[in-house]
């Protein structure tokens, strides 16, 4: 099994007070913990790949853990989330779908197994490439006010033989949230849609 | 608080390895950035002191977010940075104003030190407008495993009528610094410089 070799990592949080409407009572907060790895099958094609999912579990788990901690250590408060990858130039794009089982399930445990599927998105770049990481709500994806995305990416990642790996968290709604739709006080949290 | 503040973003980066290397511990930069309405847009101003004031605010609560992002004791910050990058209906000289008169006072008071110039660097930009903020020893200008420069940029910021201000603090040099010159702890910590 390969190692997973982290040459970096990159949390960040943002706060949002408003954007031109009324100031929040609680401001909007979206945390993004960010992984640049080494890419064990890059500039070659690895036909048996899977294994590396399992690899990356505990890096997995380590970022989900560092985005609830940067929201404030209390897992309760958060209420959107994604996922997404950048594959370095020597790679290929199946190697960002690596993330989508270690990724996702890592963050559907540590919110104390959310039913939503993890909105995500990936794609191969260069260093300094942006990926806008789709979120939503974590117990029903339908929720419209919390439909949101966040951009994310390194000066300096992906190299060509790196990957970066990127999770994101909120804590509610998009600042002033006012277009209709399922909102969260009426879900009903069974099929993890609605 | 003078400041009209419609988000503040902070981020953390830590480098684990470099060039197959194993850096150890690991060098952490945190770089917290505040965008804020700008009450000079659109018109010439001469009188600049509410910008200095504001200024003066920012400087106490950046760099406290950029110390606690870190999870390190104030006092033991290595290096500094400050940066702004005023919208298009801004002037460079309110990029000044914020930067220059009043922010550091409020950075060494946190910090408990802090010796050196300030480094800093401006520009005028659109949305996403890359900062790169640069680094240097906070008690000695000159120890050189701690030139550096920090990117940080917000996709939606700065809007027309805003500026983007960030302070940056590390706890660290470079990863792998090996370029000779003034080593930290040949610091005499005098004259801000060796």
């Amino acid at each position: 099994m390969p190692e997973v070799t982290v040459r970096k990592k990159l949390t960040a949080v943002e706060e949002i007070f408003h954007e031109g409407g009324p100031v929040a009572p609680a401001p909007l907060r979206r945390a993004v913990a960010l992984a640049v790895i080494h890419n064990p099958y890059a500039g070659a094609y690895v036909p048996h790949i899977a294994g590396f999912m399992d690899d990356l579990k505990p890096l997995g788990m380590e970022m989900a853990n560092s985005l609830v901690a940067a929201l404030g250590g209390n897992a309760s408060v958060v209420q959107g989330y994604g996922k997404g990858a950048i594959v370095g130039s020597a790679g290929e794009l199946e190697h960002g779908a690596l993330w989508h089982v270690p990724g996702g399930y890592a963050m559907r445990e540590v919110l104390s197994d959310a039913k939503a599927i993890v909105a995500s998105t990936k794609k191969v770049g260069g260093p300094g490439t942006r990926l806008d990481v789709p979120i939503t709500h974590i117990n029903a994806s339908y929720v419209r006010s919390h439909f949101d995305a966040i951009e994310v990416g390194l000066a300096d990642a992906p190299r060509s033989d790196e990957i970066l790996l990127a999770l994101v968290m909120t804590t509610g709604a998009r600042i002033h949230a006012r277009v209709g739709g399922l909102k969260a006080s009426a879900i009903k949290g069974e099929d993890g849609l609605r | 608080m003078k400041a009209s503040i419609r988000k503040i973003a902070v981020f953390v980066e830590e480098t684990r390895t470099e060039m197959g290397r194993t850096v150890d511990p690991p060098t952490r930069r945190a770089a917290a950035v505040a965008v804020i309405e700008n009450p000079c847009a659109g018109k010439y101003v001469e009188d600049l002191s509410e910008l200095m004031t504001i200024g003066e605010e920012l400087g106490e609560l950046l760099t406290q977010r950029a110390v606690a992002a870190l999870g390190i004791p104030a006092n033991a910050a290595e290096s500094y940075g400050k940066a702004a990058a005023v919208g298009e209906n801004g002037e460079l000289e309110h990029a000044a104003a914020i930067l220059h008169p009043k922010l550091g006072a409020p950075v060494r008071k946190v910090l408990g030190k802090g010796a050196a110039l300030i480094p800093s660097s401006k520009k005028r930009g659109g949305l996403g407008v890359a900062l790169d903020i640069p680094l240097g020893h906070k008690d000695a200008a000159f120890v050189r495993s701690h030139f550096d420069g920090m990117e940080v940029r917000i996709n939606d910021a700065p809007r027309a009528n805003e500026i983007m201000v960030a302070v940056a603090v590390t706890d660290s040099g470079r990863p792998l610094a090996r370029v000779g010159g003034l080593t930290k702890d040949q610091i005499k910590g005098e004259d801000g410089l060796r």
